[in-house]
Formats: C-alpha cells, sequence, structure tokens
C-alpha cells in the first residue's frame, strides 16, 4: 500500500489545480484529447481527414461529422496537436510520474507491477481485457455526455452546472452497483 | 505562454491526481464498492474548497468570469454519464486518472488508454447517425448553473451567486468532513 496525501490536504492541492486552470485558461478536461489523439493517428493514413476551409470558424473542415462540428473545433487541434489541452494531457503522464517516484510503498517494493495495481484478483488476462473494454465504455460515455470526471464533475461542479450535477449522479448510480457486483465479495486490501 | 501553461498546470494535476490515489485502481474500488471512502472525501472537498474560491475571486474582481466554460445539459449527458460510470467501475480508471496512471508505468493503463482512444474512435464514427436524435435534446435550457455568473444564467434565482454557491460549497465541505473513511461491512 502507498502513502498517499489526507483527503484534507490532497484536496485542497486538488482544489488548487482547478482553481489555478480555471483562473489562468480554462477549466480542466481530459476526454477531449482522446478523439484528438484518434484524430492525429488517423490522419497520418487518410489525407483527406483534414481540408482548410473559409467557412469554420477554426479554418479547419473535416470530411467526419463529428470533428468538423463546433466550426472544426477538434479539426483544428488535430490538424496543430501543439494546443493547450492536448499539451496539457501530455503533461499529466509526466506529472504523475514525478508523483510516482515520490511515493513509497510500506514493504519498499516498486509499485508499478501489474499484481500491485491490479483492480481485481482475476487472472490478468482478464484485468486486461476488463482495462481495455472499461477503457472503451468510458471514452465512449464520456465523449456522449460532452465532458468525463474532469470536466463534468469536477470542473462542472465547481462551478455549480447543472450538467455537472446530472453527469455526477448517473455516473456513481451506474459505477456503485457494477463495483459491488464485481468486486464486492473480493477481499479489500487497501 | 498557453504551452508552457498546459505544461506546468497538466503535470500538477497529474501529480496530484497520483498523490491522493486517485491513480490507484484499488483506491477507486475501495471508493466504488462504498468500503474506503477517503478518495470521495478528497473530491468532495476539493470540490467545496475550488467552488467557493471561484465565486468568490469572480465577486472580488480576482478572476474573470469570462474564463468559465459550463457544459450544456441534455439527455445524452444522463446516459453518457452512466456508460461512464460501468467503465470506470469495470476498468478502474476514468480518462484522467488512467492517462496520468500511464505516467506511473502501469500496464493495464497502457491498455485502458488504448481502450480508451477505440471507445472515443467509435463515437467519432458514430456522431453523425445519433446527431439529430432526442440524446442532444436540451434540459433546463442547456448551459444553466446553479449559481449563476455574469456569464451563465442561474437556475435558481438572481440573488447574490457567491450566496447560492457557497451554501452548496459548505454543503460538499462538511459532507467531505463527516463521512467516514472507512464503512464497517
Amino acid at each position: 500500500m502507498q502513502s498517499y496525501w489526507s483527503w484534507f490536504g490532497g484536496g485542497l492541492a486538488l482544489a488548487c489545480c482547478f482553481l489555478l486552470a480555471v483562473t489562468l485558461v480554462k477549466p480542466i478536461g481530459v476526454s477531449t484529447q482522446f478523439v484528438i489523439a484518434d484524430g492525429v493517428i488517423w490522419s497520418l493514413f487518410d489525407s483527406e481527414l483534414l481540408q482548410s476551409s473559409q467557412d469554420n470558424k477554426h479554418g479547419i473542415a473535416s470530411s467526419n461529422a463529428y470533428l468538423n462540428k463546433s466550426g472544426g473545433k477538434y479539426a483544428a487541434a488535430i490538424e496543430n496537436p501543439i494546443n493547450y489541452g492536448f499539451i496539457f494531457v501530455l503533461a499529466m503522464i509526466g506529472g504523475a510520474f514525478l508523483g510516482s517516484r515520490f511515493c513509497k510503498s510500506e514493504s519498499g517494493a516498486k509499485v508499478e507491477t501489474l499484481s500491485s495495481c491490479a483492480l481485481t484478483q482475476r487472472p490478468a488476462s482478464q484485468r486486461y481485457a476488463m482495462a481495455f473494454i472499461g477503457g472503451a465504455i468510458v471514452l465512449f460515455g464520456a465523449r456522449l455526455a460532452g465532458g468525463c470526471t474532469s470536466g463534468h464533475m469536477m470542473s462542472g461542479m465547481m462551478q455549480t452546472s447543472l450538467s455537472g450535477y446530472l453527469f455526477a449522479l448517473a455516473a456513481f448510480a451506474a459505477a456503485v452497483p457494477t463495483a459491488i457486483l464485481l468486486y464486492g465479495r473480493e477481499e479489500q486490501s487497501i | 505562454m498557453t504551452i508552457l501553461l498546459a505544461v506546468v498546470l497538466g503535470a500538477l494535476f497529474g501529480f496530484v491526481l497520483q498523490r491522493v490515489g486517485a491513480t490507484d485502481s484499488k483506491v477507486i474500488r475501495g471508493m466504488l464498492t462504498l468500503k474506503d471512502l477517503r478518495l470521495a472525501k478528497t473530491i468532495l472537498f476539493a470540490i467545496g474548497v475550488s467552488s467557493f474560491a471561484l465565486f468568490s475571486g469572480m465577486q472580488l474582481g480576482l478572476i474573470d468570469a469570462g474564463h468559465m466554460s459550463v457544459k450544456s445539459a441534455y439527455y445524452g449527458v444522463l446516459i453518457g454519464g452512466l456508460l461512464l460510470g460501468l467503465g470506470w467501475a469495470i476498468a478502474g480508471y476514468c480518462p484522467g486518472t488512467g492517462v496520468a496512471a500511464l505516467g506511473e508505468g502501469k500496464r493495464d493503463a497502457v491498455v485502458y488508454v488504448l481502450g480508451g482512444l477505440f471507445g472515443a474512435l467509435i463515437y467519432t464514427l458514430v456522431y453523425e447517425k445519433i446527431a439529430d436524435t432526442w440524446l442532444f435534446e436540451k434540459i433546463a435550457g442547456g448551459k444553466v448553473t446553479l449559481a449563476g455568473s455574469e456569464k451563465y444564467a442561474s437556475l435558481i434565482s438572481d440573488i447574490s451567486p457567491i450566496l447560492i454557491a457557497g451554501v452548496f460549497a459548505a454543503a460538499f465541505v462538511v459532507l467531505a468532513a463527516l463521512l467516514p473513511r472507512r464503512v464497517a461491512a
């Protein structure tokens, strides 16, 4: 088990992240960048995906309706991935890496192996399948909702937005029964 | 300049997510099975504090209300939220914590992010088919907030936004403090 920050200190630090972001730039959000990453890869194989366009507010149009929406906002971000939202998410990877260097597991062992990060006591192959299927459902859902835990739940409820409350209620209404069904009988070993 | 901010703020967010245990699928499991609520306490406290600080800052003119960005409320938010919750319980990560766990070098997070890229791609491809359906019908006008601001209408009333935001923020903080960390089985 790792030594994590307390709810009080950790909550303050997390609050600072969301407050700094909205003060300096805009509210934090993550799930859009999965679409941008897909688009960057897709555009490598399909030169027709993006075209410059005078009609679109952001100057880029796409043959895909989703990437073309909101004046080509996503299309423009795919054309130039060195933008705030995409770099923010890439930087999160580095930040979490640094965070993990600061934490020591109680047994003194490195903590990044599969067994120690395992959600469940099932075999590894099943665990990987759950990670893939779960990831696909999460990102499909997040895109349908227009945001994820960061954008809707944290940033949204910080701004007291109705959509944030609706999203949080729906997410926990599905997550808690599913988790109890899947892991309720497994020994809790935190 | 914004790129530099992206690097600093993104790294800070990833660092903090790791340090509060949000990238640990066992901590997530503890929260979602209601056996260990420390992360729920952290999240509730963070929302309460940041919300109060945001509306205070706007009231005092320290924070530009133009930086607020409220998402629309529509039926897809509910359906998408249910799906996200389902996947969150199955995988143990949400999009942000999955990306952060990838940074820690967790192998299941690598698989999770690949799954996420696949799910996002499927949505990108089916969007055109569902774009004109009831899923995108707005709820209560769409982009509304409870507290109101210069930029967004209030769902409750026109009384001082800081008062409404303050009440909700206080409720979050009190809930965070009162929730027991561990719940007896």
